[in-house]
């Protein structure tokens, strides 16, 4: 069973990683400047992928403890973030500053596909993954 | 799973990230070179219009535009090897300032220098505007009104630059380089382009090849 935990908390490595690297093409490469909220969201997954990387050598169980508070806080952002993107939230809601409103659009792919849909899909997988690591080890236990 | 598997599966991974990241950085810049040396091409007045001010001859090989904001600090720094390349490739390029007005006091500069060239002041107002940059220019507690101590050295006639400034030609001209900054992908200043292809890694040695090989081209 350690072996299926491994492998799930490497996806989450990798999402983590894509993340992160996709992040950086954004603004280092394209020179979107980010938003004050994407500095957030990057602030809760530069993190994960070093913490991710120590807990798979060797398998460390207790990583699921430390990285789920951060992915959730990162969901939560993201969240709020796609709300004031697909103007759910109104506009005037936003903690932006001139100059880089946090609702301007850079990317669409396919009609749908953005930043801020990246990333809370990231945070999603992430979350939904730690969440089956742990479960799966209390199953063990019992 | 074995130790040196799961070692190797990360290792794999590790490089296979690292390699697209920058198989990808080079496929986009390979792109953007390509897309705008076409608009440069088939619509050069996108890149030069009529009306940017323009240092060295039109008969140039090389035009050397650069999207600057007199408010930024970097493309003060960036001025003086700008000045540089000017010289050293005496009468072969040609500079064409563009405006990119990405601090809150931008505007009203480039509506001053813009009123100084009625006068032409141009080239002198705008280093002048530079030089004194840190004082009116500061980030934390940008002071423009202090721009009305300098000027008047410059012999300028500070009543009738007052006056023009309010000339909705300037402000046309500022929309139309808000405009073009956008298609052309300009989101940083100073940004350059040689011969209408954008300058892949900045600084000061790169620009100067970029335009030498243009020159040899």
């Amino acid at each position: 069973m350690t072996d299926k935990k491994w492998v799930t908390l490497f996806i989450c490595w990798l999402i983590a990683a894509v993340s992160t690297l996709g992040s950086l093409f954004f603004s280092e490469v394209m020179n979107f400047p980010p938003c004050i909220l994407c500095w957030y969201q990057r602030i809760c997954m530069y993190p994960l992928v070093v913490l991710f990387l120590v807990g798979l050598f060797p398998f460390d169980e207790k990583i699921v403890k430390f990285t789920t508070p951060l992915s959730l806080i990162g969901w939560l952002i993201a969240f709020y973030h796609n709300l004031l993107y697909y103007k759910i939230l109104p506009e005037s809601a936003a903690p932006c500053r001139q100059g880089f409103s946090c609702t301007s659009v850079h990317i669409e792919w396919f009609g749908f596909i953005t930043i801020p849909f990246l990333s809370l899909t990231a945070f999603t997988l992430i979350t939904i993954l730690l969440v089956t690591i742990h479960r799966t080890g209390l199953r063990e236990k019992k | 799973m074995k130790k040196n598997k799961k070692l190797i599966i990360i290792a794999a991974a590790v490089i296979l990230l690292v390699v697209g990241f920058f198989a990808a950085f080079k496929i986009y810049k390979a792109n953007e070179a390509a897309k705008y040396g076409h608009i440069a091409d088939s619509d050069f007045k996108k890149f030069v219009p009529d009306y940017a001010p323009k240092l060295g001859p039109d008969s140039a090989k090389v035009f050397l535009v650069e999207f600057l904001d007199p408010e930024c600090e970097s493309c003060r720094e960036f001025y003086p090897y700008v000045k540089m390349i000017m010289n050293e490739f005496d009468g072969n390029v040609q500079l064409v300032v563009r405006y990119a007005a990405f601090h809150p006091n931008s505007k009203f500069i480039i509506k001053i220098v813009e009123a100084a060239r009625k006068q032409g002041k141009y080239w002198e107002t705008l280093e002048l505007l530079f030089q004194h940059q840190p004082e009116w220019g500061s980030h934390h507690a940008p002071k423009p009104e202090l721009v009305w101590n300098y000027l008047p050295q410059l012999g300028l006639d500070i009543e009738k630059l007052k006056k023009d400034m309010e000339d909705p030609e300037i402000q046309k001209i500022i929309d139309k380089e808000t405009e073009d900054g956008n298609d052309l992908g300009v989101r940083m200043t100073p940004s350059f382009f040689v011969n209408g292809k954008p300058l892949e890694s900045f600084g000061y040695e790169q620009l100067r090849e970029m335009v030498r090989d243009a020159l040899q081209e």
